[in-house]
């Protein structure tokens, strides 16, 4: 038992300096928000200087139309490498969405073993691999096979690269489902995989969502595996099997050529590049997140990633 | 097997029309080696409320979550004994555990609607999920069972709406509401006004009453009043045994074991 005395000693202890605390607690919530601005300044800095180089690039045409020769008067525009861009995203995430969200429920769902831990391990050391390596992988693979670089190889490698990253998060967020749901799921007679996929699945959503916009973010300014498999391209896509153009490597192409209406355009198309993959995420987010009740937001929070 | 089956009378020879919907045979559980539940055999009367009193931790919880196999569903949880649900072994290996959870619902301590669902799936969840389409079938369950769990007059107006968004009374009744939509015949509640206020309480207890006449039912809880308000039969448990089960009237007013008679005047717990 505590005595009378030592709780008055406790008590004393406890309402102490309570004035130096109250300045912590200033100077704390001061620096979290002066880690904020750190962390933005970059951010709205490069956003400014991307848009404020490359302002004087961007027009109707210059989304829309196909590259002007090199050097010519007309530098034409970045429409193949937009239109690229689009369709990589979309069919990497066509392989890589369903197959990396199954994985990730196999791993937090079944994964307790040896199979999960191997397959774990692999996926971990597959998300730290240089990309550059997955392209001359794809190159070696798919390109000199059929023979030529085409979207398919690019889309092949992209999704490699999305893979790990959707599978963790997909865990992850699993994971952060509580028990208790899944429980009542099984009272409810409910056989396993379906409280997986309807109420463990919906469950986790928010955090899903997020490391697939994680994981697009990421393979839309991927450069080196698009080396090695779409080659590049000045035309709008002929077939899946054929070359394309895609925003990194075009803005890549134009920084690199020494005509100072090429450099322009090569930020112009870095600032087109940053607001594809704001709209995506934006877009999608909106699309799937946003009927949700208020008593959902709750919930939101622990099953988000970010 | 067989044999041993046989042995148990699913009518008791003393009261010609006492029928036992339910009886747990030498049940003990454990989680990773450690003992949780000693032994426990209990038969539960159709159509009367069965409640389970104790100390917290004296394996309450994991009596019933054997009653209707989610024990097993606990990592690392072991378990010996056998449950017969109108005298088929649930453990029997030729029975889906999963088509006997659909027979004996169940209700947890924390209220646990469904986070992403209305207040209307929830209900309907169990339904749709176990493959029932028509859509008339399914709401007229969804508002018997409302209607049943005392619910229905304060959620009629917002079906849509979250099931989160009601209070912790009104969740609890919720998921009562939810557990009885795939009708089951035995209903296994884990103290389930434990979080909740008076009135909700008392909601939950007039509508245990009611189901009664319809249900098996075994409630845990650890409010002896409650149990003298809403049980037929009462066991008492102590560090994972079943120490006295008898008729709720005789094991408060006049408990056989000198542990049974200190919990219920209040003693300890
Ligand atoms: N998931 C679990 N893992 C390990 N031990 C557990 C678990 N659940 C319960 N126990 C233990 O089993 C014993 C009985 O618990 P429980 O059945 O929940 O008791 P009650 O419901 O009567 O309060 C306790 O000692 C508790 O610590
Ligand atoms: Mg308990």
């Amino acid at each position: 038992m505590i005595t009378v005395e030592q709780r008055t000693e406790f008590r004393k202890h406890f309402r102490y300096n309570v004035g130096r605390r109250l300045v912590l607690d200033k100077v704390v919530k001061c620096m979290v928000f002066l880690c904020v601005v750190v962390a933005i300044v970059p951010l709205v800095a490069i956003l400014v200087n991307v848009f404020s180089n490359g302002a004087a690039a961007l027009s109707w045409n210059f989304l829309t139309q196909i590259p002007g020769a090199v050097g010519s008067d007309d530098p034409g525009g970045i429409g193949p490498a937009i239109q690229g861009t689009l369709v990589l995203i979309g069919l990497s995430s066509l392989i890589g969405v369903p197959v990396g969200v199954m994985g990730g429920i196999f791993l937090s769902e079944y994964g307790n073993n040896r199979y999960g831990r191997t397959v774990r391990f692999f996926n971990d050391v597959l998300a730290e691999f240089p990309t550059i390596v997955i392209g001359v992988f794809t190159f070696v693979l798919i390109v000199l096979t059929i023979g030529n670089f085409s979207v398919w190889a690019g889309s092949f490698a992209l999704s490699i690269i999305m893979l790990p990253i959707i599978m963790r998060t997909t865990e992850e967020s699993l994971k952060l489902v509580p028990v208790t749901y899944r429980e009542a799921g099984y009272a409810l007679g409910i056989r396993r995989w379906r409280v997986v996929f309807t109420i463990v699945l919906s469950g986790a959503k928010s955090g899903l969502v997020t490391g697939i916009l994680l994981a697009v973010a990421r393979i839309a300014g991927e450069t080196a595996p698009l080396v090695f498999t779409i080659l590049g391209s000045s035309q709008f896509i002929q077939g899946l099997d054929g070359p394309v153009d895609a925003l990194p490597l075009r803005i890549w192409r134009l920084s690199s050529l020494p005509y100072d209406s090429s450099v322009v355009q090569g930020w112009g198309a870095a600032f087109v590049l940053i607001i594809l993959v704001l709209s995506i995420n934006i877009g999608v987010r909106y699309l799937f997140l946003r009927r949700k009740g208020q008593a959902m937001l709750k919930f939101k929070k622990l099953g988000s990633m970010s | 097997m067989m044999e041993t089956m046989t042995k148990i009378p699913l009518k008791d020879n003393s009261t010609e029309d006492v029928k036992y919907k339910l009886i747990a045979e030498n049940i003990s559980a454990s989680y990773d080696g450690i003992i949780a539940v000693k032994n426990v055999s209990m038969k539960f009367r159709d159509r009367a409320v069965t409640a389970l009193i104790g100390p917290s931790g004296c394996g309450k919880t994991t009596f019933l979550r054997c009653l209707n196999r989610m024990h097993e569903l606990t990592k690392n949880a072991t378990l010996t004994g056998r449950v017969l649900l109108d005298g088929e072994d649930l453990y029997s290996n030729k029975v889906d555990p999963i088509i006997n959870r659909r027979k004996i619902g169940m209700v947890f301590q924390k209220p646990n609607p469904f986070p992403t669902m209305s207040i209307y799936d929830n209900v309907a969840c169990g339904l749709k999920l176990n493959g029932v389409k028509d859509k008339k079938i399914i709401d007229e369950v969804v508002e018997g069972c409302l209607k049943m769990a005392s619910l229905w007059d304060e959620v009629k107006e917002k079906l849509k709406n979250p099931g989160m968004s009601l209070s912790g009374g009104q969740q609890q009744r919720l998921c009562i509401a939810r557990a009885l939509a795939i009708q089951p015949e035995v209903l296994l509640m884990d103290e389930p006004a434990s979080a909740l206020d008076p009135i909700a309480t008392q909601k939950i207890e007039e509508m245990i009453q009611e189901l009664k006449k319809e249900y098996t039912i075994i409630i845990v809880t650890h409010n002896m009043q409650q149990a003298t308000r809403v049980s037929d039969y009462t066991g008492f448990m102590y560090l994972g045994d079943l120490v006295e089960f008898g008729e709720t009237k005789q094991i408060f007013e006049n408990p056989r074991n000198e542990i049974t008679a200190k919990y219920v005047q209040g003693q300890f717990g």
